[in-house]
Parts: C-alpha cells; structure tokens; sequence
C-alpha cells in the first residue's frame, strides 16, 4: 500500500509540474473567465449603437417605427434623415449610418421599404427592423379592417398547450430539461476525460516501457500496483484540472449570477435539480472513468515507443466516440431500443443508463443491472489487463498490434 | 543467506529459455553468469526477481521465495538501461529509493556519497537526458545499489564503459561485495568474471554448461596451455601426441594440451634440438573454457 502512495504521488507531482499541463490549464481557464464575460467583451469591441438613417416617404410612420424598434433592440438607434435617398446612400457609404431605410406606403395604404446597406450579411438588426415593421403593418391593416385592440390582442396570444404525462411516475417537462443539461454536462465531462485522461495513463506507460525504466520499476513494486497507482493519480490529476475549472466557472456565475440567469443556466436547466441525478452522476462518471483507464493503461503497456500509443488506443477513442454519439442520438429519443440495449453494454452504458436515468423513470433493478455488469467488466479487465501489464512491460518489439495482447498474456502466465 | 535455484525451466511457448538450470549461490560473494546472446542469463535474473513466473522448479533466498516484500533488501541492474530522461538526478533517485523503502533523506545523503565517488557531483540537479551514455550509466548504477541491498543483481555492468569508467565501477562493487553484499552478475567478457567471481555458471541455450568454483573448473578441466620459445622449428610437435591444438606464434609456438603428463614427453622431446628460450605450463583461461564448452561458433 505504502509503495501506491509512492507511485501515485509521483504520476501526480511530476505531471502537475509539466509546462503542458500548466499551459493547458490555464488557457482552458482563460477560456472559462472570457465565456463568463462574453457580454462584456461583445460590449468593448461594439462601437456603441448602430444608427439606421430612415426616410419617411409616407410621414406618419416614423414615430411609431421609430419607438418599436428602439424598444425592442435598444442597440439600435433610429434617426430622420432629411435629405434626399441618393444623398442617404452616400451617407451610408461614408458609414455616417449603418444602413438607411427608405419607408413608404402602398395603394393600400399598408407600410413598405427598402434597406440600403454596405452589406447585407449581418442579418441581426435586419430581422429585428422586419419583424417590427411587420407588427406596424398587422397594426395599420387591421385597424383599416376594423379589429379592434383587444380582439387582436387575443389573435396573438400564445396558444395553451399543456404536455402532461399521463404515467404518474413519469418525468414532467420541467424535470426534463433539467435532466438534459445534466445529461449533457457529464457526457461532454466524460468523453473530455476519457479522450485526455485515457491518452496521458497511456502514454505515461508507453514512455515508462520505451525509456526502459519499466523493468526497475516493476521488480521494486509489481505491475498491478503500478497500474493502479497510474490510473489513481491521474485521476486526481485530472480531478484537481476539472475542480479547478468547476470552481472557478462557479464562483464566476454566482458572481455575475443577475447577468446569466435567464440565460445560457436557465436553458441546460442547472439551477435546481434532485440529489440523486448528482450522485448517479458521479458514480457513472467514476465508473467509466475506471473502465476506460485501465483499458488505456493495458493498451499502453503493449507498445515499446511512445509514438505508437496513440495508435494503440484508437480502439478506445472509438468505444467513447460510439458511446457519445448513441447518447446524442438518446436524448431525444430515450426510449428507443438501441439505447435501451447499450445501457447495458459496458463500454456504452456509463453514458447511456445514464442518460435513461436522467430521462426515464426506470426501475432501480435495471440501474443495479447496469453498474453491476459495469463494475464485473471492470475487474475482469482489471485481472486481464494486470495480466497483460505484467507480460507487456518487459516486452519490446516492433510490431504493435493485438497479436501482442496474447503475447504479454503468455508470457505473465503461472503455468503452462 | 544462499540462493538456490532448483530445475528451473522457464518455456515461452515451444521455446526453452532456461532449461533444468539447478544452482546454488553462496552469500557474501561474488557470482557470474557467462553465456553469449540469448543464453537465458536475462530470463534466469527475471526469474530470480519475480518478473517472471518459473515454468518448473522453484528459486529461494534464505528459504524464502523473493517476493515484493523484499524488493528492498534487493538491488537490481538491468541489462537494457532505462531512466526517466526528463527527471533530474536527484528526483529520479529519490523516487527509486522510495520505492525500494527508503526515506527521503537517507536517499540524498547516500546519493551525495555515490556521486562523490564517482567523481560526478554535479550532475545532482542534471536531467538524465543532457547526461552522456557512460554517466547515466553510474546514475543507474546508483539506483541500484542506493538502498544498500544484500542481494545485488547485475546484468552486464561493465558493458558500454570506458576502461577507466570499468575499474571504477569494478572498485565500487569489489567494496559492495567486502561489506557483506551478494552480488550475481553476468557478463560475456570472460575476463571481468575471472577477476571477480569466485564462483561461476556459464550458460548454453539455457543449460548451464560449466559450474562451480572457478579453480575447480580450471583444475578439472585437465587441458593445459603450452607455451614455448624456441631457436629452431617447433613444426614437429603439431602432430605430437598429447597436443591438441597447434598455433604458431612469432617466437615459437603456443599449444593446448590434453594434460600435464603430456607437457613431460614434449620436454623430453625438445631436449637437444638446441635453444629453449621459455617453457611454460599455464592454467587454462577461461575464454578457453568458454570456448570449448559452448563452441566456437560464439563470437
């Protein structure tokens, strides 16, 4: 046990000291403190207001246009312009304006116009100035129809549409969206760290083996605890990563929680959700975690040279890459038979029980299945992959390819 | 405090690495292991280690089976070198040490004493990478003899060094070996083996060929070596009986013989032909040995 700590906290320190995990460290965390200002920062490159020089052909509209559209879009600024369209144009071209729009009246008496810009590819404040000159036109044709305010007040409201589950133990509405974003959050979480994670316990081993410094290693502490001691402080190595993006990113959000509510939060659903989806959360992702290090791990140990991990593991990469896009594919249908069926295979069903639990109300007998066919997956390749450890960290060759696998196997095996 | 080997056989697959070897390696002195390429010399260490499991047999060290229990009272240098190249000295040590149990402090005040010895006292904070082969090669050395084992394991030591880089490390293990330390090393430079080791086994395609202590081998193996300086040609005695081999040589002759008393009618033989400037009967070398017993076919 003693020797453990001693491999575990040397993986830890002497990765913590690298200057590429401190580089990406900090630049992911840069990236977390300017995603939380994103407003601010639009905001310090953004001139100020956009001033859209308008014409009133018709001179009854502007007003009305006017205070509509500021309203909606208080970055936009809408201004008479008094002189001639050509003249409007020119001012456009020497970017006094933004655009110009020249309105005016059909036969019918209903609002028209046209939109005079240096280009017409930002569409933001074009929509905005459509949309409301659409809401005047309704205004001014029905009034010249003869409907009056309320009706059209009650025209436009929003028609009830309550989705009610009938099952009672099914998930409300409510419950679901909150359920996606957690969904969502771990998937990307686990996948993030399956690809990082998974990469660096294999090339750690692989630059072990290819450096040679294996042998001594394994004949002072044997290669099961060597292996596990790998896969334990990376995990803290990327615990330690993945809390320090946590925490930061929280502290960011309560900090400026009155600009973000509403927002981004508010549509994954994360502001408040049951216990228990935390915990499944957390036993699914540590569960996967483990299944797919030590993978990484069995596989690194069979190549002799650093360049080859990479190789190695494409297996593995492709497993989570399965894995995610089935739970992509599951969100919106959680229901369906495949993703019922690869809850249940291992290499998928961290995700995807996941995922089914978060989205379905399914019965604790079938999660129990799920983890306990994960966690029995989990020590037998923990068995085959100490066995294969044994055998492939005093093996060097050439070749790397599964023909090896049996290799390492034979040559850790008691008798034969 | 002696290490037995009994029949021990390790197979991979159809192949026999090491087979039936049985041997017996007293405490407190020096072992060698000779044998060329492949001989089974890094299977048999493995072995001994626990790296690998036996196929048949059993190894014990003081009536025990070597488990990981007892990596620390064992020091290991193994045949490929391997050292973390980005550590530095020092981290490097400190690591290795702990692993085979030892406080941090001991392993730093050890190490200052081994580096100071080895003439390389400031390559404490150098990583290994920006070290040449021969240093790396003391810092390996370092790793495996820094917590002071009782059981010391080296495969091929010597090989890689300069001569003066040798003697050094010759010394260094000479004065592990007074203080009490078991040393089993193997090499394929026969003459290494025949300065230090009293005791020796040389291997053939895993069978151990030769074993025993090294007088004894030289004594029982009967063929003596001839050499002889003379004024007149010695060509007669190519075909002479007792003689086995014949190898002419600027000043006379030197010849392998099937025994003393052949050495007897040979100087008869010579008596009158005039000039004998020497006649001298030597020990067999244990390169001959090597020779005779694996064939010369070995390099």
């Amino acid at each position: 046990m003693n020797k453990f700590w001693i491999i575990l906290s040397h993986t830890y320190m002497t990765r913590v000291k690298t200057k590429s995990f401190l580089i990406s460290t900090a630049v992911t965390l840069l990236l977390i403190v300017g995603l939380a200002n994103f407003q601010s920062i639009i905001e310090l490159f953004d001139d100020g207001k956009d001033e859209i020089a308008v014409i009133d052909e018709s001179n009854e509209l502007f007003d009305a246009y006017k205070e509509s559209v500021e309203n909606v879009n208080e970055n936009i600024g809408i201004v008479a312009f008094d002189g001639t369209e050509e003249e409007g144009k020119e001012a456009v071209q020497e970017e006094e304006y933004n655009a110009l729009i020249v309105l005016s009246t059909n036969e019918n008496q209903l609002p028209e116009a046209s939109y005079y810009a240096n280009t017409i590819s930002e569409t933001s404040n074009q929509q905005v100035l459509v949309q409301q000159l659409q809401q005047l036109k309704v205004a001014i044709a029905t009034q010249q129809a003869g409907v009056d305010e309320a009706a059209l007040a009650e025209i436009y409201a929003p028609v009830t549409f309550d989705t009610i589950a009938l099952d009672e133990t099914a998930k409300s509405e409510e419950e679901l969206s909150q359920a996606r974003g957690i969904v969502y959050v771990m998937l990307f979480l686990l996948y993030m760290a399956v690809m990082m994670y998974g990469q660096m316990i294999a090339t750690e081993v692989a630059t072990e083996k290819s450096s040679r410094v294996m042998e001594i290693l394994v004949s002072s502490a044997s290669p099961v605890t060597h292996m596990f001691a790998k896969i334990i402080g990376i995990a803290l190595l990327g615990l330690t990563q993945v809390g320090l993006f946590v925490g930061i990113g929280y502290y960011l959000i309560t900090s400026k929680q009155d600009e973000l509510t509403g927002g981004f939060f508010e549509i994954f659903g994360i502001q408040d959700t049951s216990l228990s989806i935390y915990i499944y959360a957390i036993v699914f992702f540590v569960l996967g975690y483990l299944l797919y290090a030590t993978l990484a791990a069995m596989l690194g140990s069979l190549v002799s040279r650093v360049e080859d991990a990479q190789q190695m593991i494409m297996p593995m990469t492709f497993l989570i890459l399965i894995a995610f896009f089935i739970s992509m594919f599951g969100i919106g249908m959680p229901d369906s038979a495949l993703v019922t069926v690869s809850s249940y295979i291992p290499f998928f069903s961290p995700m995807v029980m996941f995922l089914r639990v978060g989205m379905l109300d399914i019965p604790a007998w079938e999660i129990a299945l799920s983890i306990g066919i994960l966690v029995a997956t989990i020590i037998l390749l923990a068995v085959i992959g100490a066995r294969v450890y044994k055998g492939g960290v005093l093996m060097y060759g050439r070749s790397s390819s599964f023909k090896d696998l049996k290799k390492a196997m034979a040559l850790s095996k008691k008798d034969k | 405090m002696t290490l037995i080997l009994k029949d021990v056989t390790k197979r991979f697959g159809q192949h026999t690495a090491v087979d039936h070897l049985s041997l017996e390696i007293p405490a407190k002195e020096m072992f060698g292991f000779l044998g060329g390429n492949g001989a089974g010399k890094t299977t048999t260490f493995r072995m001994i280690l626990g790296l690998l499991d036996i196929t048949e047999g059993e190894i014990s060290w003081n009536g025990d089976t070597i488990n990981y229990d007892k990596s620390h009272l064992i020091g290991y240098l193994p045949e490929e070198r391997g050292l973390y190249p980005k550590l530095t000295v020092k981290d490097q040590i400190v690591y290795l040490g702990k692993l085979r149990g030892m406080q941090k402090q001991d392993v730093l005040t050890e190490l200052d004493r081994w580096l100071e010895r080895f003439k390389v006292p400031e390559y404490l904070n150098k990583k290994v990478e920006e070290l040449s082969k021969g240093n790396q090669q003391k810092i390996q050395f370092i790793s495996a003899v820094i917590h002071k084992p009782e059981l010391l394991i080296l495969d091929e030591p010597f090989s890689g060094l300069d001569p003066i880089n040798v003697e050094m490390l010759k010394e260094a293990v000479v004065d592990l070996k007074e203080q009490g330390t078991s040393i089993v090393f193997s090499s394929h430079q026969m003459d290494h083996v025949e300065e230090l080791c009293k005791h020796l086994c040389i291997l053939h395609k895993g069978n151990p060929v030769v074993q025993g202590s090294l007088r004894d081998i030289k004594q029982s193996f009967g063929k003596k070596n001839l050499v002889i300086h003379a004024e007149f040609p010695l060509e007669f005695l190519r075909d002479y009986p007792g003689v086995i081999r014949y190898k002419k040589v600027m000043e006379g002759c030197e010849l392998q013989i099937e025994n003393e008393a052949a050495s007897q009618d040979i100087f008869k033989a010579l008596q009158g032909k005039g000039f004998v400037r020497k006649f001298d009967l030597e020990e067999p070398s244990l390169n001959d040995i090597f020779i005779e017993k694996v064939g010369a076919s070995y390099e």
